[in-house]
């Protein structure tokens, strides 16, 4: 298991930010992705791998009018 | 940047200006989701025109659409007839009727002054004058304080039902938008990360209308490292950008806390004016509860799985072993419960007393102590 956004989700052997960034459907083009509070930037999302038990927050930079 | 969306030579089909092709500055999301889909109406024409004779007439297109969308309603399920609105035949998805509503209403003619009036006094006229039902009509109207909300669904947020509801001036996303914090980013997941959220977003973005200065370059301008900062929601680079510009034009030296409390002096005081004026307590900050949770059964048909979900893993209940009418109540029962218990926390970020008042020593730290709002809050503790 690891946390998305401080909530338990499923993890796989392999996956990474990208299949991570799919599977939960986020496509907000303004979006950070920091892996145990290290900034992932986006040309690394289809390789950097996430491990088992790593906290990962996946931030949507949308303010709103 | 630009925050003109129209459309060119649309050709008018009804009302004085029948006949002309006009530009129509629109529809901006309120108005595509008010006067589209909150009315049954998905006809892009009737949209748009409805977009511009409210703003022909002066109209305010959110008040008029959650206010139409509850007329409808409330004929729908028989609570007023086609009679009580002068013959005109308000079912969701009529735009003919829709648009000579607000054609008698600019001409103060037939049921559009009535339908003027607004959610909150037409609640009260159903109930009085056509014996409409009251437990209803208060659950299904979404006004608070007087004002109509605008259209996210956001009863699926508690910190966006704070949000609209525990405001001074009425359920607007001016001073609050906070459903992606809430909902995607889980950013703000217990009461106190709700209520620290619920106390500096609406002074921030209070502090624009302060100042006369557009919000938009704070949350639709991203700087290129915002990534990198501690607090990318706030946009710390845009924050003393604004900070800046205060210190450049007054020839002041604030920071940004400063900036914060020149804020909270003012929404302070706007929340004395509002107990003074009989409407700034804890009653006041009432949500309708279709603002927080599903009011009929179809509400939560629509949305069963979840709603049996939430029973399971937020209550321990199983909702096999529940009629439909128990599962609405123990949603409710619980939501409601969660409504309140967000409520204190915020009135306790704020420096407010349990029903909504400006504690003394709260207004002295912010340098408010002054005689004329002390006056109206002491009676009050």
């Amino acid at each position: 298991m690891i946390k998305v956004n401080t909530k338990e989700s499923n993890w796989s052997e392999g996956m990474t930010v990208q299949d991570l960034l799919d599977e939960k459907q986020f496509v907000f083009k303004h979006i950070i992705v920091r892996v145990n509070g290290v900034y992932v930037p986006p040309e690394m999302h289809a390789a950097f791998q996430i491990n088992d038990g790593d906290n990962v927050m996946v931030v949507h930079l949308m303010a709103g009018g | 940047m630009s925050c003109a969306k129209t459309a060119d030579h649309f050709k008018l089909l009804t009302g004085p200006y029948a006949g002309q092709c006009v530009t129509v500055d629109g529809p901006e999301y309120e108005c595509a989701a008010g006067l589209g889909a909150n009315l049954g109406i998905f006809d892009p024409q009737a949209i748009l025109e409805q977009n511009f004779y409210c703003d022909t007439y002066g109209i305010d297109l959110i008040s008029y659409a959650t206010t139409v969308a509850f007329i409808m309603e409330c004929y729908e399920r028989g609570q007023i007839s086609q009679k009580d609105m002068g013959g005109l035949d308000l079912r969701f998805g009529n735009s003919q009727a829709s648009l000579e509503l607000m054609h008698q209403m600019s001409r103060g003619e037939g049921f559009g002054p009535i339908a003027g009036l607004g959610v909150k006094k037409l609640k009260k006229l159903f109930v009085e004058k056509y014996g409409a039902d009251e437990k209803l009509l208060n659950d299904i109207g979404m006004e608070n304080k007087g004002l109509e909300y605008s259209e996210y669904l956001h009863k699926e947020s508690l910190a966006q039902q704070g949000g609209f509801a525990l405001t001074n001036k009425g359920p607007q996303h001016d001073e609050a938008w906070l459903i992606f914090m809430d909902m995607v980013n889980n950013q703000i997941p217990t009461f106190e990360d709700k209520a620290y959220a619920l106390f500096y977003y609406p002074m921030f973005r209070t502090w624009f209308g302060l100042c006369g200065l557009c919000k938009l370059p704070w949350n639709d301008i991203v700087p290129a490292d915002n990534h990198l900062t501690n607090t990318p929601a706030k946009v710390p680079e845009h924050v003393q950008n604004y900070v800046d510009i205060f210190n450049a034009v007054t020839g002041k030296s604030i920071d940004k806390d400063e900036l914060i409390r020149q804020s909270e002096r003012v929404y302070n005081f706007q929340r004395v004016f509002n107990i003074r004026m009989g409407k700034g307590l804890r009653e006041h900050d009432a949500a309708p509860y279709r603002s927080l949770g599903p009011v009929t059964k179809e509400e939560y048909l629509s949305r069963q799985e979840r709603y049996d979900t939430q029973l399971r893993e937020l209550q321990g209940l199983d909702p096999e072993q529940m009629t439909l009418d128990e599962k609405i109540a123990a949603t409710r029962t619980y939501r409601e419960r969660q409504f309140e218990l967000l409520t204190d926390s915020v009135y306790k970020r704020r420096g407010w007393t349990n029903d909504g008042v400006p504690k003394p020593e709260h207004l002295k730290s912010i340098g408010m102590d002054l005689p004329i709002l002390l006056e109206i809050v002491e009676p009050l503790l």
